[in-house]
């Protein structure tokens, strides 16, 4: 399955190296990547496929939620399909 | 990137800021084919069948829940009017078919059980007269299960011996409960026009017009349309109306997309989205902060009714076009003591019993979860039922009355139901009396124009 992997905060060094760095750990291919600043906030979105991660989902949401507060960052992980559902008809 | 990243942060602030959330997946499963003479058997039918239709139920819902990240707050069951399916039973005490229905419930791990249900809108049998004498004790005894009973329709008309019953069966279910002010109230429901695929409590169950099983959603997401119209103030009511429509068209693609994937999983059809906004107690999910968003200084004060029109509207508009079927009550709910805002405009004296009345002339469903005082009469309560029936009769709409008379307290004092239910300032009635009106018995005829055919 794909997921969007969202990272939400202050920007500061090394977010995109420690988020990448834990995905790769895991398998977890990044298929598309992109950054912005939103209303002052820093917004890192990731397409990621869990297909082949050596982790299950709850796992590695649980785990990437942890990594984010360690951060001061707040990450979230929802399904492709619930982006597709509200944003494409 | 697929979506941009206004998309992406629109979706994700609606989960983890704005309390966007599925408030229930509901299964129908259809009790027809239990009904024995021997009520025994019939029960034990019941309960077979429920496990094994509905098992799977809380496991796909955390599965999905798990999956998409996204919350189901609700996982429930609503079965066939039980009115229905006693009816051939030798039993003349229904109370224990609750008790079986709560004993699966908790077994599986189900939050709510809606069913324990007669229709009555024209005239009542055997079997539905034991149903609604059974209601108080049905619900004193268990926990999750939820009673309706439908006395009124726009092609019946109202039956009046009907409310009568239930202004008696709403103060009884209040005393047998009153060491929890009244709690068993709030797992009542009495209908005109109701949905027979409601996928909302205390009022689903799973119609005699509906299949075997069936899968139905109910999405909330009041802090959602409340975080999207701040973005609007001062703006016309064009604009308004337009950003409520984009807004409940997103929730709704949430909730199908959550409907179609939990139907899939438990190999049922999938029947219906409900569109209807559901409060909770919680700050930030608030249908009367929407109002008061609006440009109202209080819920309750002048415009309100206005306001409420244009929120119930747009919402219908927006969610018909993301679904491949709506139904239930599909709107904006108005319950008091589930809704933080409506709390505070009851506090604050902006918001009276009269108002909510002339509210549900246009929301989706009625007088909800209000409190009463504990000396309220049964002919009074029965003729609060009595008006909300016309309004739904007249109006061709699903109206109801969900009210709790708290023993022992009076207007001003504070009810407590606790959890999703929460907890409501007790609101005045009218001091004077309807006794002689409800005595009178027989049916309000349907009104003029439900002959259509």
């Amino acid at each position: 399955m794909n997921a969007i992997v969202t990272v939400v905060g202050n920007d500061k060094v090394g977010i995109i190296a420690k988020v990448s760095a834990f995905l790769a750990e895991r398998d977890i291919n990044i298929e598309d990547i992109s950054q912005t600043v939103l209303s002052g906030n820093f917004v890192m979105m990731m397409m990621v496929d869990l297909t082949a991660a050596t982790k299950n989902l709850s796992e590695v949401k649980a785990e990437l939620s942890a990594l984010g507060e360690s951060m001061g960052v707040s990450i979230s992980v929802m399904h492709e399909r619930v982006f597709s559902a509200m944003h494409r008809i | 990137m697929l979506f941009t990243p206004f998309e992406i942060k629109e979706t994700v602030d609606m989960f983890l800021r704005n309390k966007l959330d599925i408030r229930a997946i509901t299964l129908g499963v259809s009790l027809l084919d239990c009904s024995r003479a021997s009520g025994k058997e019939s029960r034990s039918m019941i309960r077979e069948k429920l496990l094994r239709v509905a098992g799977p139920l809380v496991k796909v819902g955390r599965d999905i829940e798990n999956e998409y990240g996204i919350p189901i707050i609700n996982k429930r069951v609503s079965v066939t009017p039980i009115a229905l399916v006693a009816a051939a039973s030798d039993d003349v005490d229904y109370a224990p078919w609750a008790a079986t229905l709560d004993g699966v419930a908790k077994e599986l791990g189900i939050d709510f059980v809606g069913g324990f249900s007669a229709l009555v809108q024209k005239g009542m049998t055997t079997s539905d007269q034991r149903l609604i004498d059974s209601i108080p004790r049905a619900l004193a005894l268990t926990d999750r299960v939820c009673a309706s009973v439908n006395v009124a329709s726009t092609k019946s008309g109202i039956n009046m011996d009907a409310v009568r019953e239930m202004g008696r069966i709403v103060k009884e279910a209040a005393a047998l409960t009153a060491d929890l002010d009244g709690l068993g109230c709030a797992k009542l429901v009495v209908f005109c026009n109701a949905p027979e695929d409601n996928p909302f409590m205390a009022g689903a169950f799973h119609g005699p017009g509906e299949g075997d099983a069936t899968l139905n959603v109910g999405v909330s997401g009041p802090g959602v349309v409340k975080a999207a119209l701040e973005a609007y103030r001062g703006a016309s009511f064009d604009e308004v109306a337009d950003a409520i429509k984009k807004t409940a068209f997103k929730i709704t693609r949430m909730g199908q997309l959550v409907g179609m994937e939990a139907a899939r999983r438990l190999g049922v059809p999938f029947g219906i989205l409900d569109l209807s906004l559901a409060p909770t107690p919680e700050v930030g999910d608030s249908v009367a902060r929407i109002l008061e968003e609006l440009g109202l200084e209080s819920a309750g004060t002048h415009g309100t009714t206005a306001a409420l029109a244009l929120l119930t509207d747009m919402v219908k508009k927006g969610g018909v076009m993301a679904s491949t079927h709506v139904g239930g009550l599909s709107g904006a709910f108005i319950p008091v003591s589930e809704d933080e805002g409506m709390v505070a405009a009851v506090r604050a004296g902006s918001l009276t019993l009269d108002k909510l009345e002339a509210m549900t002339c246009v929301c989706s469903v009625g007088l909800d979860m209000i409190a009463l005082p504990g000396d309220t009469s049964a002919s009074t309560i029965a003729a609060i039922i009595a008006d909300e029936m016309a309004i739904g009769m007249v109006n061709n709409k699903t109206t109801a009355v969900r009210v709790i008379p708290v023993p022992g307290k009076k207007a001003g004092d504070w009810a407590e139901f606790g959890g999703l239910l929460g907890g409501a300032p007790i609101l005045a009635t009218h001091a004077f009396s309807s006794d002689a009106f409800i005595a009178r018995g027989g049916r309000i005829p349907a009104p003029i124009h439900s002959f259509r055919n």
